[in-house]
C-alpha cells in the first residue's frame, strides 16, 4: 500500500498544471481517487465528509456482482456442453479437467463484453470529463459491468458498444454525469438493445453459445437442442401444465432453476450467487433493504394473484409465484438494479411503493404480454419515470403534515 | 363489461395518447415545469376529454354519417370542422361554468383552459373514435376517459422529473426543451413494455 502511494505521489507532478501530461489530470485525478480516498475538504460551509464516499460504494456493488459474473461465466460454459452433450460430469460432481474447460470457455465468451463495454464507457466518460475540465464521475464502474451481465450471451460485440455508448451518452452525460441521471444507465443499454435490435435480445437462438471459441468446445448440438429460456418456453406454451425443458431436452426442475444452470442473460441465472451479492450490499447497507423486499413482495403477491384468477389459457399465468421470483431477471434486478440508489425512490417510505410497483408490473408484463417474458428490466425503467413523482407525493405530505403541526402550535 | 374495462387499461397505457401516439406534445412539453400546474392541465385535459368525445359520437353517429340525418345525404366531409367546432365551444362552456361556479380552480388552471381547445390529444381523441367505430357511447366516455387519465400520468411524471432535474448539470446547450425531449423519448422507451399488452 505505501509503495503504490509513493509510486502515485511520484509521478503525480506530470500531471498537474504544467506537466508535461497534464492534459491527462482527470484520468490521473479519476485512478488516484479511486486508489486511495482524496483528502480535499470543501473551501465553504461546514460539511461532514464520511470515509466512505461514492467511489467506495461503487466498488461494493462491483464486488458484490463477480459471483454472480463468475457464475455467470461457468453456466455460459455449461449450457454449451450441455447442448452439445459433451458433459460428462453432472455440477455437483465436475471432473476438474471439464469444469476448466467449461469455465474457460464462459470466460472467453463474457470477458470481451465486460471489456467491450468498460472501454467504450469509460472512454466516453473520460473523454467528457476532460472536455468538461471535471474530475471524472465513478458510476460508469458499476454500469460497465452490469450491462454485460444483462444480456444475452450470443449478443455482438459491437451492438453492445453502440448500446453502452447510447446509454452513457443519451441516460447519462446528458443528465450531468453520475448521481444526475434519471433512468438506469444499465437498464437504458438494455432497453436500447431491446427494441434496436430484437432478434439477438429475445427468441430461442441468443441464449446459448453454440460456436466454438479460440478453440474450446464446439461440436454438434444434440438433436434434441432447444436454446429457449425458462420463462420463453412458458410464454408459448398453452393450458394450465407448464414443462420447463434444459437446452438438450430434459426436464428441468426448480432446484435447477434456483443454482442458475438455465439458459438466460449472462449474470442474471443464479439466485445463490446474486443472494451472495446482496447480502454483501445489505450488510454494507449500500442498497436499502425496503427496496429489495417489496420489489419481491409485489412479485410475489401478483404472482400469487395470477395463480388464483389467471385465465385457464394462459400458462404464464399459472406458473407459481416461486418460480417467477427465481427466473429471468427478477432476482437480478431486485438486488442490483431496483436498488440504483439514484435512479430508484429516494423517500423511505417510497422505496416501499417504488419496489412494490417494480415487482407487480414485472410479472404483469410477463403474464399479460406474451411479447416480453423477460421483462423485468423493463418494468424496472418504467418505474424509473415514475420514482420522482412518488417522492414528490412523499415530500408534499410531508410539508403539509409539518405546516399543520406548527401552525397548531402557534394556535395553541 | 370486460370489453370496457380492457378498453380503459389499454387507452391508459397501451395507447397512451403521449407515448405511443406523440399527441399533445405541445402543451405537453410547456406546462411539464412543475407537478402542481401539470396536474391541473392533466385534469382539464381529462375533464374536456371526456365530455367532448361522446358528444361527437353523438354527433357522429346521428348526425354526420351517410344516411342518418336524411336519407341519401352524406356529411361526412363535415367531421374535421364539426368536431373542432365542439371542442372549441365545448371549452369555452367549460371555462365559463368553471369561472362562475370556482373561481379558485379557474384561476389556477389560468390560460390552460383555452389552450385545451387546441389540444390534439382531444382531436385525437375524437378521430380515433371515428376510425376505430365504437359502438356505443359508454365505449366512446371509457376512451375518453382512459386517453385523459393517460396523458395525466404522463404529464405529472414528466413534471416531477423536470422538478428533480433541476439538480442536475445539465450541458448549457441542452438546457430546457432540449434535455426534456430526451427524457420524453427515454420514457416513450420505457412504456413500450406495454405495446402488445393483452388486457
Amino acid at each position: 500500500m505505501k509503495a503504490l502511494r509513493k509510486l502515485v505521489d511520484k509521478i503525480k507532478p506530470n500531471f498537474q498544471e504544467g506537466g508535461k501530461l497534464s492534459m491527462f489530470h482527470s484520468v490521473f485525478d479519476g485512478f488516484e481517487t479511486f486508489l486511495f480516498v482524496p483528502s480535499k475538504t470543501s473551501t465553504s460551509g461546514t460539511h461532514i465528509h464520511d470515509a466512505v464516499d461514492s467511489k467506495r460504494m461503487m466498488s461494493m456493488v462491483v464486488i458484490a456482482l463477480v459471483p454472480a459474473l463468475l457464475f455467470g461465466m461457468f453456466n455460459v460454459g455449461y449450457q454449451h456442453f450441455l447442448a452439445t452433450g459433451q458433459l460428462v460430469a453432472t455440477y455437483w460432481n465436475p471432473q476438474t479437467a471439464q469444469f476448466w474447460n467449461i469455465f474457460l470457455y464462459g470466460v472467453a465468451l463474457v470477458l470481451p463484453k465486460v471489456i467491450v463495454s468498460y472501454v467504450v464507457g469509460l472512454g466516453i466518460e473520460f473523454t467528457v470529463a476532460q472536455w468538461k475540465k471535471e474530475e471524472i464521475h465513478e458510476g460508469f464502474l458499476v454500469s460497465g459491468i452490469l450491462i454485460p451481465l444483462i444480456v444475452p450471451v450470443d449478443l455482438p460485440l459491437w451492438m453492445l458498444a453502440v448500446a453502452t455508448a447510447f446509454s452513457v451518452i443519451f441516460a447519462k452525460e446528458v443528465f450531468g454525469g453520475t448521481g444526475m441521471n434519471i433512468f438506469n444507465v444499465a437498464l437504458v443499454a438494455r432497453a436500447f438493445l431491446f427494441f434496436a435490435y430484437p432478434t439477438k435480445m429475445s427468441g430461442d437462438e441468443v441464449w446459448v453459445g453454440t460456436n466454438e471459441v479460440f478453440g474450446l468446445g464446439g461440436g454438434q448440438l444434440v438433436d434434441s437442442f432447444s436454446g429457449a429460456t425458462p420463462l420463453g418456453q412458458t410464454a408459448v406454451a398453452t393450458g394450465k401444465e407448464f414443462v420447463i425443458h434444459n437446452v438438450a431436452g430434459a426436464t428441468t426442475s426448480w432446484w435447477d432453476m434456483f443454482v442458475g444452470l438455465i439458459p438466460g442473460s449472462i449474470g442474471e441465472t443464479s439466485v445463490i450467487a446474486i443472494a451472495l451479492g446482496a447480502i454483501l450490499l445489505l450488510v454494507t447497507r449500500v442498497a436499502s433493504w425496503k427496496t429489495m423486499l417489496s420489489v419481491f413482495l409485489g412479485g410475489a403477491i401478483t404472482a400469487f394473484l395470477f395463480n388464483t384468477f389467471g385465465a385457464e389459457s394462459n400458462t404464464m399465468a399459472h406458473l407459481p409465484w416461486y418460480y417467477h421470483l427465481v427466473l429471468g431477471g427478477f432476482c437480478f434486478g431486485a438486488v442490483f438494479m431496483a436498488t440504483d440508489p439514484v435512479t430508484s425512490a429516494r423517500t423511505e417510505k417510497g422505496k416501499w411503493i417504488f419496489g412494490f410497483l417494480i415487482g407487480a408490473m414485472a410479472i404483469v408484463i410477463r403474464v399479460l404480454n406474451p411479447g416480453y417474458p423477460e421483462g423485468m428490466m423493463l418494468a424496472i425503467l418504467l418505474m424509473n419515470i415514475f420514482a420522482p413523482l412518488i417522492d414528490y407525493f412523499f415530500v408534499q405530505a410531508n410539508i403539509s403534515k409539518r405546516l399543520k403541526r406548527t401552525t397548531k402550535s402557534i394556535n395553541a | 363489461m370486460e370489453n370496457l374495462s380492457s378498453l380503459f387499461v389499454k387507452s391508459i397505457f397501451v395507447d397512451n395518447m403521449i407515448f405511443a401516439y406523440f399527441l399533445g406534445m405541445c402543451s405537453f412539453l410547456a406546462v411539464s415545469k412543475n407537478v402542481k400546474t401539470a396536474f391541473g392541465l392533466g385534469v382539464a385535459v381529462t375533464f374536456v376529454q371526456f365530455i367532448t368525445l361522446p358528444v361527437n359520437y353523438l354527433l357522429e353517429n346521428y348526425v354526420l354519417k351517410p344516411n342518418v340525418l336524411i336519407d341519401g345525404v352524406d356529411l361526412s366531409f363535415l367531421s374535421f370542422i364539426v368536431f373542432i367546432a365542439v371542442i372549441a365551444g365545448i371549452v369555452q362552456l367549460v371555462e365559463m361554468v368553471v369561472e362562475k361556479f370556482s373561481p379558485a380552480l379557474y384561476a389556477s388552471l389560468g390560460i390552460f383552459l383555452p389552450l385545451i381547445a387546441v389540444n390534439c390529444a382531444i382531436m385525437g381523441g375524437s378521430l380515433f373514435m371515428q376510425q376505430r367505430n365504437f359502438t356505443s357511447i359508454s365505449e366512446a366516455s371509457v376512451f375518453a376517459m382512459g386517453s385523459g387519465l393517460g396523458f395525466l400520468v404522463a404529464i405529472v411524471g414528466l413534471a416531477a422529473i423536470r422538478e428533480k432535474m433541476a439538480y442536475s448539470h445539465v450541458p448549457a446547450p441542452l438546457k430546457g426543451l432540449g434535455i426534456t425531449f430526451i427524457v420524453v423519448g427515454l420514457m416513450a422507451m420505457a412504456f413500450m413494455c406495454f405495446s402488445g399488452l393483452k388486457v
